[in-house]
């Protein structure tokens, strides 16, 4: 087990490194945060002499190696807009977003697994071919639209709901009032997640449904609920952890656009406005983060997957 | 191969859903890709009072600056389909060719495939695009050839399997002991024989298309006015007197948009319900 997490990490280390050095690139050719500060004022001296102090004025891949030499040192730089160290940047903000992504995630898992078994289990029927409808429903929404409509319906009109932040201001941010600050965010994510996993889990379940050992415990006479429960739903575990995998990146792209309509403070925000902004190391800071999380998330799919099916050799 | 796709016909046409959904999609194709000729107004402008409800004149009301929303929301549509079917095409091929390399060279080249492939999909697809945003300037055809090229990923692993088994199958290797040239065992023997799955995930592709190019218009990123797109004639409703007084600017690109994609996945689940060679009811 050692040796295989141990060549798993090995086999993602190079895929880290090609990820950074692609946002790299691609964030150059993206714009100089030199070009953001020019104006009737600065002169040309004043920023050659940024562009040396940033270390701006060096070939690309120069500055590419110096930034992965300072992250190898435990430093990702400071922002080119607010001075912050982004180390600082990103710890501030990630608490916010690790919560929002986990509550949504839950909450979609909670809806799409029971409903893609319930659907697997009734099969060509008319229960089945509602909830497969309404997966697609869930999926064909794009999430800022349904963001606007509950915003509409339950800030606007209603009124129950507040529709932006963390916690109301002033207010030191209690449970029960981030609980309802996170109440429209999870609902745009976990809909998304349910929609698009509903129909995998179901067609995962579909194919378990008709193994012979299924076929052997009906015909044993188990009852329908302990062949469901306790044969099926084991060996559904395995699409049901693969499921979770595939979402993270997903997950994380949802949240920028959540985040960005209901002004959650987290790190899409803080993307969002170094993109705009071109803060190189916030930038990078914010895609190693993701990149992390995503192959650890892989990582921790294969393990996952390894420690549920034992036919797995590593 | 006509009794076969006479076959998938009539299994599609089982899908009552999905047979109006095509249906729906045709008619609607046809009125955007006819907008020029059916549109009442140009979609560019002003021709009536500022943020007027829908009346006689103008089905649909007018905008913030009295455009025709009727119009706008045609030429919308036409642009928003374009973007969805431009941007599956580029990731299809892209996916379809990486995929037959990958499958059919093995060894080296079909590792430093997959790691790319794996390094695309492991980063966080919003930020890809988003940074790609910023490097072009936001526009029509850099959100064709941004989604074009980050979706491919999926196309390139499904075919990669499917080539891998193809390998096993007896014709396949009758063909090498036959000498058949590569091309010709590439494009023809096995090319037909993973054009179904790829159809099917392109659909979906197709529909993912059209809302990220939604998501992104709606962003700022993506389409810019004064071309409308479904995705920026919903930028407005982000303010809050759009939002509330005036829902004839934003409800009926929403549903659109929700109506174009719901078409788009019950066509492609019918497709491959009925492209399943493993589908004994004919």
């Amino acid at each position: 087990m050692k040796r295989y997490v141990i060549r798993k990490l090995l086999m993602a280390l190079p895929v880290l490194l090609g990820i950074t050095l692609i946002d790299y690139l691609l964030m150059c050719l993206a714009g100089n945060p030199l070009d953001m500060m020019a104006g009737p004022r600065i002169t040309q001296e004043a920023i050659a002499f940024k562009a040396e102090k940033l270390g701006l004025d060096q070939p690309v891949l120069v500055q590419y190696v110096n930034w992965l030499g300072q992250v190898l040192r435990g430093n990702l730089g400071y922002s080119y807009k607010s001075y912050q160290p982004v180390a600082d940047m990103i710890a501030s903000h990630i608490g916010p977003t690790l919560l929002l992504m986990g509550v949504s995630l839950a909450v979609g898992l909670l809806i799409a697994v029971p409903a893609g078994i319930y659907s697997a289990v009734h099969r060509y029927r008319k229960r089945d071919f509602a909830v497969v409808t309404a997966s697609f429903l869930g999926s064909s929404i794009p999430g800022f639209f349904l963001a606007l409509i509950l915003i509409y319906i339950f800030t606007v009109r209603l009124g129950w709901l507040p529709s932006s932040g963390m916690a109301t201001p002033g207010t030191g941010g209690d449970f029960a009032d981030v609980a309802r600050h996170l109440v429209m965010p999870v609902t745009v994510l976990a809909l998304s997640i349910a929609g698009s996993n509903v129909r995998y889990i179901r067609s995962a379940m579909l194919e378990i449904l008709e193994m012979d050992y299924l076929r052997t415990a009906r015909a044993k006479g188990m009852g329908r609920f302990l062949v469901i429960s306790r044969h099926a739903l084991r060996n559904a575990l395995l699409p049901i952890v693969t499921v979770i995998g595939m979402q993270i990146p997903t997950l994380f792209g949802g949240a920028v656009i959540v985040e960005q309509i209901f002004s959650w403070p987290g790190l899409g925000l803080i993307a969002m406005n170094a993109i705009t902004g071109r803060d190189y190391p916030v930038i990078m800071g914010v895609c190693l983060l993701s990149a992390v999380v995503v192959l650890a998330a892989n990582l921790l799919t294969d393990i996952v997957y390894a420690l549920v099916d034992p036919t797995i050799k590593y | 191969m006509n009794s076969h796709l006479a076959i998938v016909f009539r299994r599609f046409r089982k899908h009552r859903l999905a047979t109006v959904s095509l249906a729906v999609l045709l008619v609607v194709s046809l009125l955007a890709v006819l907008a020029p000729l059916i549109a009442p107004y140009s979609p560019t402008r002003v021709t009536g009072g500022f943020s007027k409800p829908p009346d006689a004149a103008h089905w649909l009301g007018t905008d913030q600056i009295g455009r025709d929303m009727l119009s706008r929301l045609l030429y919308a549509t036409r642009i928003s389909l374009l973007v969805g079917a431009l941007a599956t095409v580029i990731s299809t091929v892209i996916g379809v060719v990486l995929g037959l390399l990958a499958g059919y060279c093995g060894g080296w080249v079909d590792h430093a495939i997959m790691s790319f492939t794996d390094m695309v999909m492991s980063f966080p697809y919003i930020l890809l695009v988003l940074v790609a945003a910023a490097i072009f300037e936001p526009g029509l055809w850099s959100i064709i050839l941004i989604l074009g090229f980050v979706d491919w990923p999926g196309v390139t692993r499904l075919v990669r399997g499917n080539v891998l088994s193809l390998r096993e199958t007896n014709f396949f290797r009758s063909d090498i002991v036959a000498g058949m040239p590569r091309r010709y065992i590439l494009f023809s023997e096995i090319l037909p024989n993973t054009i179904a799955p790829v159809l099917v995930y392109a659909t979906s592709v197709f529909a993912i298309s059209m809302l990220d190019e939604a998501e992104l218009s709606f962003l700022g990123m993506g389409v810019q006015p004064p071309v409308p797109s479904l995705g920026n004639l919903l930028n407005g409703a982000e303010s809050i007197t759009i939002l509330t007084g005036k829902p004839w600017l934003w409800l009926p690109a929403g549903i659109m948009i929700i109506l174009l994609v719901l078409c788009i996945y019950f066509v492609g689940d019918a497709l491959r319900d009925a492209m399943d060679p493993r589908n004994d009811g004919i």
